[in-house]
């Protein structure tokens, strides 16, 4: 367990040796003789396009831990939210353990545990950036329990047998749980050659999820339902509106309510810690202040800021000169489209349990960011790193909300102000108003057009509010990379063949906006792709032949994504005639180095959009495990038709509505279409992105569909007949 | 107050300063029985789905003081001495969960509907399943419910 690798980390090292199997090697310095890690980063760059993981994946020991029981504990920097990477790292290190995934318990690693991962969980890197170093040690693991074996059965290595699960040799066999008991001491050898893909036995098979039995069961596996014994519950007061400021608090009437401890004040946030969650709510509804606005917003307001030409400006794309300036004669053809804001509305509210004792603190937390959380919570208490300790949960859904951490840092300080383990949660009204939005963004489209109908260029211009600056990322990130690659997510014009423009304004916001699954991708996406369909309407092509046309070899993923565009094509055997009042649209996207694409069957009732089917050509690599693969590919058309169709924020005098759901409008299960069909490409020897990309082409495959039967083009979103 | 219920077979009492307060705090936090879960608080998305007396309820929105002498049911008492239930059993089978956390709603809510309606048609399900489920593991539920029926009517 992780909390016993952390909670002895203190004690006298033969104590130590008594509680824990592998696990010691934590404490001892091993001799990594493994590849050189600035080269592993660039060789994988190089290879992949992915950023490489961020932490120590030169020690197997603070990864895999053996007990004595002969169980294996994969201690997971990466946390699970639902996205499956538990399983799938574990079908990664069960490869080269060559054990079965069954037998491997796979965990939350805690900050203390030292393995710690400086990007948090996050762009579906979790299964892409452990690929190889996962695997690499696990194979390193598995040798240094060869070596072990071979020493305590008194023979040469190269005389060991190995089958199921132990290792044997003169008629002796022994288990990994019988190498690793008593052993204090653990050389890391370089590591061994990997298995090759045709030899593995896990990795590609639909395992089920490791987490399956709990989540059936209804285990208290969230930080909702962590605790610690004597706790009280806080509720701290928030704003109402944005852009204001609070004051002249007056606590008289709370701090008389029923099971009221305390009234914590601090610097920049107020709370009531009582008894129970009701009391101390209850309690914090008596508290009265006063509000103090900068100035006023409406929605209008925020439409206005977020208009092309506004805020900073950064050009991505300039291959080919922008549209009014192409000589040739020709026809501008030119759309406008907006995204909302949009809310993550994650099931489990976020908040956290603290427990501040004798100078130090353990939080457990639904987060994305252990790291990032640990490092900021130790700097608000002015405490050091490492007497801060983050237990991470499961995440009731992540999508990109739990990269924030004033609600660790207010846990902490309530703790220490109460002297007793705290629990602060939101409730969904403050889950609501205090989110971290999905920026609403402007698009305008432009292409020229010949007298022939050929493609002279096409432009994309848009604004967006901020992804990647306000989110807990270490500083200098911003600094490092200058433009806001996330709200860029998608954005790009993948069609090289025709000469394109990309120009991205970055505009401020009064209020928090961040990362949001698949973050700029599902606006750019919708504005593009619905606009290459009027492109192809108004040159009298076949959608799917001008996109196949348009992209070259060159283009990186320029081959993968001519497969996966005509791969959908066919699965869907896509028509733009109508039959029986069902119109097909089409829509593809690369996002991650993952193409994607979606053909949607789409009927009007009752003047609704509805939607039937949904065809997927998805290829993401390697599919580590293809039943999740499919998990997430479903789960992103349900939500990205949530997205497109329902979902929008309002802003009305400083406050953003709605506070909760069913007023916020989501897809729900009459929505959902009554067959998902995916095709799976698996066009590269390593695994991509998976919980994202298939995000991308939904909306405006449902705007392309809609705009086959109706003949109007809908450029707004949530999609509306209106 | 004290209030007592028979919950998942065994009688409890809960102690509240509020007859008000909503049922599903005394569950968790009372209880400890954490299988129930807190989403909205305004009976809007179904995270708090028990069965009181047989029937689906949202208990953020029950009064714990309405609970006295009842027979609950939460998500930890729906599986009969160690087996799951037909709905589990179907969840399992499907592969339906994927962050978790409405899951225990969804099931009690679908255990509820299989008792008035043991061969729902989609329609029925579309009417009747109305949680929120935020990874959207919508159809995959829609065959575990299915599959639920089918394995309750072997059962029969
Ligand atoms: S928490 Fe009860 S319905 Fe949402
Ligand atoms: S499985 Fe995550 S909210 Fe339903």
């Amino acid at each position: 367990m992780a909390s016993d690798l952390t909670k002895n980390k203190g004690l006298k090292r033969r104590k130590f040796l008594k509680y824990t199997g592998v696990g010691v090697g934590l404490m001892i310095g091993g001799v990594w003789l493994g590849r050189n890690p600035i080269r592993r980063k660039i060789f994988e760059l190089a290879e992949t396009m992915i950023a490489p993981y961020q932490g120590d994946v030169s020690d197997p020991l603070i990864w895999i831990q053996v007990t004595p029981e002969n169980q294996i504990i994969l201690h997971s920097s990466k946390v699970e939210m639902g996205q499956g990477s538990f399983t799938g790292l574990a079908q990664l290190a069960a490869e080269e353990l060559e054990v079965d995934v069954e037998k491997i318990k796979v965990v939350h690693a805690e900050t203390a545990s030292g393995n710690i991962d400086g990007m948090g969980t996050g762009g579906s890197m979790s299964v892409a950036t452990l690929w190889k170093p996962l695997r690499e040690m696990a194979a390193t693991m598995r040798l240094m329990l060869a070596k072990k074996a071979a020493e305590k059965l008194e023979v040469s290595i190269d005389d060991l047998a190995f089958a199921n699960g132990v290792f044997s040799a003169k008629n002796r066999g022994i288990t990994y749980g019988e190498i690793v008991d008593g052993v204090t001491d653990w050389e890391i050898p370089e590591t061994p050659v990997l298995k090759k893909r045709s030899r593995f036995k896990h990795i590609g098979k639909p395992i089920v999820r490791v987490d399956l039995y709990d989540k059936v069961i209804g285990a208290p596996i969230f930080g909702i339902d962590a605790s610690y014994s004597d706790m009280l519950f806080a509720s701290v007061v928030r704003s109402r509106l944005v852009d204001a400021t609070m004051s002249n608090y007056d606590t008289s009437v709370a701090e008389n309510m029923p099971g009221v401890i305390k009234i914590v004040k601090e610097d920049d946030f107020i709370s009531v810690i009582a008894k129970t969650q009701v009391e101390a709510d209850n309690a914090r509804h008596k508290i009265t202040f006063d509000y103090t606005t900068n100035r006023s917003w409406n929605i209008a307001d925020v439409e206005k800021e977020i208009t092309v030409g506004n805020g900073r400006k950064t050009i991505i794309q300039k291959e080919g000169k922008s549209i009014e300036e192409i000589d040739e004669d020709g026809d501008i053809i030119s759309l406008e489209f907006r995204s909302p804001i949009g809310a993550h509305a994650q099931m489990e509210p976020n908040g956290a349990v603290a427990n501040y004792k004798d100078g130090k603190v353990e939080i457990k937390i639904s987060t994305q960011v252990p790291k990032v959380t640990r490092d900021e919570v130790a700097s608000a208490l002015g405490l050091s790193k490492e007497d801060v300790n983050i237990v991470p949960t499961f995440l009731g859904g992540g999508f990109g909300r739990r990269l924030h951490t004033p609600n660790a840092i207010q846990a902490a300080k309530m703790s220490k102000a109460v002297g007793k383990p705290v629990k602060s949660f939101f409730d969904r009204k403050q889950e609501f108003q205090n989110d971290t939005f999905r920026p609403p963004t402007h698009h305008v489209m432009k292409a020229k057009i010949s007298k022939d109908k050929k493609i002279l260029g096409i432009e994309h211009q848009f604004a967006s509010g901020d992804t990647l600056f306000n989110s807990a990322l270490d500083p200098g990130v911003e600094q490092m990379m200058r433009a806001d690659i996330g709200s860029i997510r998608g954005g790009a014009i993948i069609y090289d063949l025709l000469p394109h423009r990309t120009t991205y304004y970055h505009v401020d916001l009064p209020f928090a906006t961040s990362f949001w699954r698949s973050l700029g991708l599902l606006a750019n996406a919708f504005a593009i792709e619905s606009f290459m369909d009027e492109i192809a309407i108004n040159t009298n092509q076949d959608p799917i032949q001008l996109r196949l046309n348009s992209i070259s070899n060159d283009n990186p993923y320029g081959e993968r994504a001519r497969k996966v565009i005509q791969a959908c094509a066919d699965k869907a055997k896509y028509t733009d005639q109508i039959s029986n009042g069902k119109a097909m649209g089409f829509a593809s996207t690369v996002d991650g180095g993952s193409p994607c694409a979606h053909v949607v069957e789409v009927s009007i009732e009752d003047d609704e959009i509805k939607v039937h089917k949904v065809t997927v050509a998805f290829d993401c690599g390697i599919a580590v495990n293809p039943d999740q693969v499919r998990a997430q590919i479903e789960g992103c058309v349900c939500m990205g038709i949530s997205a497109s169709m329902f979902e929008k924020m309002d802003l009305r005098d400083n406050k953003l509505y709605p506070i909760n759901y069913g007023a916020y409008k989501m897809a729900l299960m009459r929505h959902t279409p009554r067959e998902i069909d995916i095709v799976l490409l698996e066009g590269a020897d390593y695994p991509g992105p998976v919980g994202e990309p298939p995000m991308g082409p939904i909306g405006a495959a449902i705007g392309n569909a809609v705009r086959r039967l109706t003949g109007k083009r809908l450029t707004t979103l949530p999609l509306s007949l209106g | 107050m004290k209030i007592s219920f028979i919950i998942n077979g065994s009688t409890k009492s809960v102690e509240v300063s509020d007859g008000n307060a909503p049922l599903l705090w005394s569950i968790r936090d009372g209880l400890d029985l954490k299988g129930t879960k807190f989403g909205c608080g305004k009976a809007a998305c179904g995270a708090c789905t028990i069965h009181v007396d047989d029937m689906a309820v949202r208990s953020c929105s029950y009064p714990v003081k309405m609970a006295e002498g009842k027979k609950i049911t939460t998500i930890e008492g729906l599986s009969q001495e160690g087996n799951l239930h037909p709905v589990q059993q179907a969840w399992k089978e499907e592969v339906v969960p994927q962050c978790g956390y409405c899951q225990p709603g969804f099931m009690m809510a679908t255990a509820a509907m299989l008792k008035e309606i043991p061969n729902p048609t989609d329609q029925d399900i579309d009417d009747n399943i109305i949680n929120v489920c935020r990874c959207a593991t919508y159809y995959r539920m829609r065959k575990a419910i299915h599959r639920a029926a089918a394995i309750n009517s072997k059962n029969l």
